[in-house]
């Protein structure tokens, strides 16, 4: 039998978690690819999903089927993104400042092996998009996201954000406006 | 009206203007020039590179999250698994070791790579596993409790410490005997420390551990150490 969402999690709250596993595999391949983007590493993806959908299950009675049971999960999904996010942040800002022996350190350690298809300028983009997508602010980053990847649109990210319309409009341009400055030496994106 | 600004330009891309803006620039040459250069920039940029996914993923989330969803949530990232690996990669370990002890006789079955890759698979495993113990101590509260599970994980991790790190040297990789070195001392300190009811031994192990650096760079040689790992 097919479910629609909203009958799938009807079912779910009412502690049926086969229902429950219905909408896990319809999601899981949406909830990775905006945790992937949000944090631009594959584990802290995966483990977004699963907490992402742990969570789903818990506030389940939360969800008054109002809104689409996809917006909802992503919701959830991407506040879970961003709380890793500034987490980490915290964590990263509190153990910055490098010592030169460990700049040394690391310079010896690492021997990163430039493959072909790096140097080719579509892989220049690439590998020049992560650096300036880090360069912004977690809100730019996520209201970039959300609107030029995600396509969703501003009044949802001003609630994912928990900011007004405007500002959330606000992060989006700023956001443009900085990558395209930091793509400028390799893609034809320069303001 | 006056021109648009480059902010509402960018937005009209998006379609996140009002009508009025919207009217404007269909009638603003000026503006609509502008507008076409953002909309060229904004369509040629580059496309987010996300992994594949294939259709049996869904399923596969589904499968991991089963066993979860009755469970409590954990008290923190040490629980059993941090604890399990440690037997696998002892037998791994010795295993190396001996094959080292006699590198000059060929044994047959077994190639080099097969033995790099065992150590350096370890030798990640116990990284990680090394990762997780100083976050642990590194957020532990002083009283909150007594540090019984990093003190056990510490005790383990020092045996195998010590193989991977005689192992790394007698093999001449200096840089992973080094850290491994500066590693083992504080998993000794952790190991043989009083328990974490005093704040001051406490604030002196998380001293320890922030001097040189050594979280970061577990985490780092732990992901190189991976990857080196999975090209073999
Ligand atoms: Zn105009």
């Amino acid at each position: 039998m097919e479910w629609t969402d909203s009958a799938a999690a009807e079912q779910a709250r009412q502690g049926d978690q086969r229902a429950f596993g219905v909408l896990v595999e319809r999601h899981s391949r949406s909830v990775f690819r905006l945790a992937f983007r949000m944090t631009q590493n594959e584990q802290d993806a995966e483990d977004l999903v699963q907490e992402t959908f742990l969570k789903a299950y818990k506030q389940l009675h939360r969800f008054d089927g109002r809104s689409a049971f996809g917006t909802w999960l992503y919701r959830i999904a991407a506040n879970c993104s961003l709380d890793l996010i500034r987490a980490r942040k915290n964590r990263r800002e509190r153990q910055t400042t490098l010592t030169s022996e460990t700049t040394d350190w690391l310079d010896r350690v690492a021997a990163p092996d430039p493959s072909p298809e790096r140097l080719a300028r579509s892989g220049q983009v690439a590998s020049l998009l992560k650096p300036a997508l880090a360069q912004l602010t977690e809100l730019e980053r996520t209201a970039f996201v959300l609107r030029h990847y995600e396509g969703r649109g501003i009044e949802e990210i001003a609630g994912v954000l928990g900011v007004q319309t405007n500002a959330a409009k606000h992060s989006v341009f700023r956001a443009v406006q900085k990558l395209r400055r930091a793509l400028e030496p390799v893609a034809q994106v320069a303001p | 009206m006056t021109h648009l600004d480059e902010e509402q330009l960018t937005l009209a891309y998006y379609g996140e203007v009002d009508a009025e803006c919207m009217r404007h620039l269909e009638e603003c040459g000026e503006c609509r020039l502008r507008h076409e250069r953002i909309k060229t920039a904004l369509d040629n940029f580059p496309d987010f590179p996300v992994p594949e996914r294939n259709d049996a993923y869904g399923r596969e989330v589904w499968n991991r999250l089963l066993p979860q969803l009755a469970a409590k949530p954990r008290r923190s990232w040490l629980n059993w698994w941090t604890m399990t690996p440690v037997l696998a990669s002892l037998i791994a370990i010795a295993f190396f070791a001996g094959m080292l002890a006699q590198r000059n006789r060929q044994i047959p079955g077994i190639s080099a790579e097969a033995r790099e890759r065992v150590l350096l698979m370890a030798m990640s495993d116990h990284l990680e596993r090394s990762e997780i113990l100083l976050v642990e101590l590194a957020h532990a509260v002083p009283g909150e409790n007594e540090l019984k599970m990093e003190r056990a994980l510490a005790r383990s991790l020092v045996t195998e410490n010590r193989l991977l790190r005689e192992t790394a040297r007698s093999a001449g990789d200096e840089p992973r005997a080094a850290l491994l070195d500066d590693l083992e001392r504080v998993l000794v300190a952790v190991a043989n420390g009083p328990a974490g009811e005093n704040p001051a031994d406490l604030d002196a192990l998380k001293a320890r551990i922030q001097s040189n650096d050594l979280l970061f760079k577990v985490r780092v040689m732990s992901a190189n150490t991976l990857q080196e790992g999975r090209k073999l």
